[in-house]
């Protein structure tokens, strides 16, 4: 094993910047955590859990299952035309969602006037236009693959 | 790319684990071929313009309540230094909000895929061994935490805001303004460590391609899957997916700032169709019904208008005021949410005018806004004295040639140019020159 060579304090201005950065991220932090102290913190490292630990290696595992299931089918290559759809479909939902899911409904109808309902079509609707696309140039690479091969020798 | 010999502590470790490839802490267990220097820097920089501008818009989003001027229009009252940099908010451009607030929320929702790679390009350090090589490195570990939970919790604060879910722990205001400090101390320290090699890397990248081998720092080859898998797509094609993710974005929700374009922003709370039809049918931020505003209270009969001032108290009914001298101005309703309108043409009576009624004849003073809603965060406001003195500052009994709509503020409502929405008192009931709270 390599012994420990690198000075176990490291670099005094990293240090230095990093204490003055603490300080400000302190004295903005109380006044953050003010009204309710175990809420504030709950979101704020919960989101970075969340997103590190779950919503992270959910995706990724989702991703991995795509690539292998076209990978055994020999259609590797493309992946994309399944991710590319799929990843901003679920993206739009993730920014989205509570207007999507309706769980704001009442009180965006109430406070804007408007009906909420719109929000899911219109979701479905591009998820449908993004899926679609990716169907589209998907056949018409495979259609000019076919032209260009060249004929089977027999 | 990034296989060559490896040196230093970290590699110590890398050689003990790396057959151990179930745990995410052996660098095996990453197995993609994007995650690399080049990657990571280019994503690192477009957030560093791109977070800046988040930061200063958002700061002089702030400025535009003019928290100082007056208790009601601060929701953060111990925010001492922070708000250092305070100003009084003009009037011209009568666009200025708009932008500001515009770009503000258009930009954070198109930064969203940016952040979402970024973090996905680093989660291996996450669990790099050992957990700390240093103290500063442990420091700089520690300060990862504000650094990411922080982005998370400004960005989902912000959508979550503008779409009405008030789930988050208290009122957005100090949530999303001091949150926004302690981020961005961890911000501009991040920034300033990994700047450097940012830069390094994409130079090197220009002057040698991307794809060849090159010497790398050991802090640069972490990142890099010791055993990739087969590519399904390059690292330039991974930067245009992430980037067409935010264009997608962008492009469904920009039109929210334009009435011609609104019907394009297909997923904003504000996008879509306008709530109704007519001189009156345009966005809406509270209606008359959620503001709890009665017809009874705002009929001819029971509504009058009270100015106060050095002077005296006036009360004003609806048609008394429609009789004093009425002027007109072309300006937008433009929400901290983030949309807005395109100028409506506004008619009134002028602020300066109502000043003068009750004892300041020559220079205008600062007022209190009161309005007929009970409850609410901004059912009170203060205006500063240059936003009554411009000329284009009205208390509006009509928009685009009909009287006001209830849900637009019936019987009258403010209008100053470059404030924001909430600001723009609706339902006004009284109105004190010379005091602000």
């Amino acid at each position: 094993m390599t012994p420990l060579r690198r000075p176990v304090i490291g670099s005094p201005f990293q240090i230095l910047l990093l204490a003055c950065s603490f300080a400000l991220a302190a004295y903005a932090g109380v006044r953050l955590l003010a009204d309710d102290r175990p809420g504030v913190a709950l979101w704020w490292v919960g989101a970075a859990l969340l997103h590190d630990l779950v919503l992270l290696p959910l995706y990724a595992v989702a991703d991995r299952a795509v690539v292998q299931g076209l990978d055994a089918g020999g259609h590797r290559r493309w992946t994309m035309y399944v991710r590319v759809p799929a990843a901003l479909s679920a993206l739009l939902l993730l920014v989205w969602f509570p207007l999507i899911s309706g769980r704001v409904e009442l009180r965006y109808r109430s406070a804007t006037g408007r009906s909420a309902d719109g929000f899911l079509a219109h979701w479905l609707l591009i998820t449908a236009v993004l899926f679609g696309g990716s169907a589209l140039l998907l056949a018409l690479r495979l259609r000019r693959a076919t032209k260009h091969r060249p004929p089977a020798v027999h | 790319m990034g296989r060559g010999p490896v040196s230093g502590c970290a590699a110590a470790y890398g050689r003990i684990m790396r057959d151990d490839s179930r745990l995410p802490t052996s660098p095996g267990f990453w197995r993609s071929p994007l995650r690399g220097p080049w990657f990571t820097s280019v994503l690192g920089l477009v957030l560093l313009l791109g977070i800046t501008v988040l930061f200063v818009t958002g700061l002089v989003s702030y400025a535009a309540y003019n928290p100082d001027l007056s208790p009601v229009n601060d929701k953060t009252p111990d925010k001492g230094i922070l708000g250092f940099y305070l100003f009084s908010w003009p009037t011209h451009p009568h666009w200025l909000y708009r932008l500001d607030q515009g770009v503000h929320v258009t930009l954070g929702v198109t930064l969203i895929p940016v952040l979402l790679a970024k973090l996905w390009s680093v989660v291996p350090r996450l669990f790099t061994l050992p957990p700390a090589r240093s103290v500063a490195h442990a420091l700089e570990r520690i300060s990862l935490l504000l650094l990411v939970g922080g982005a998370l919790f400004e960005f989902t604060t912000g959508v979550l805001n503008v779409q009405l879910d008030y789930v988050f722990p208290g009122s957005f205001y100090p949530l999303h303004f001091y949150g926004a400090w302690v981020f961005f101390a961890a911000f501009v320290a991040h920034a300033v460590l990994k700047v450097p090699a940012a830069v390094r890397n994409l130079r090197r990248a220009r002057e040698e391609g991307e794809l060849r081998p090159a010497p790398e720092p050991a802090s640069a080859r972490e990142l890099v899957a010791p055993h990739p898998d087969p590519p399904t797509v390059s690292r330039r094609g991974a930067l245009w997916f992430v980037g067409g993710g935010s264009l997608l974005l962008f492009a469904t929700t920009v039109g929210q700032s334009f009435d011609g374009l609104r019907r394009t922003a297909l997923l904003a709370p504000h996008g879509g169709a306008d709530p109704g039809s007519g001189p009156n049918g345009f966005q809406i931020n509270k209606t008359a019904a959620y503001a709890g505003i009665t017809a009874a209270e705002t009929d001819e009969g029971a509504w009058r208008l009270v100015v106060a001032g050095p002077s005296g108290t006036v009360r004003l009914s609806r048609a008394e005021l429609s009789e004093l001298p009425l002027h007109s101005s072309a300006l937008p309703i433009a929400c901290v949410e983030g949309w807005s309108t395109s100028d409506q043409w506004w008619r009134g009576v002028r602020l300066r005018d109502l000043a003068a009624l009750v004892g300041y004849e020559d220079d205008p003073p600062d007022v209190l806004v009161e309005s007929l809603q009970r409850r609410g965060a901004f059912r009170h406001a203060a205006l500063r004295a240059n936003q009554v003195a411009d000329p284009r500052s009205l208390l509006a009994l009509f928009v685009n040639g009909e009287p006001l709509t209830p849900d637009h503020g019936y019987p009258a409502r403010v209008i100053v140019p470059a404030a924001p929405g909430v600001l723009n008192t609706k339902w006004v009931a009284r109105m004190t020159f010379g005091e602000t709270r």
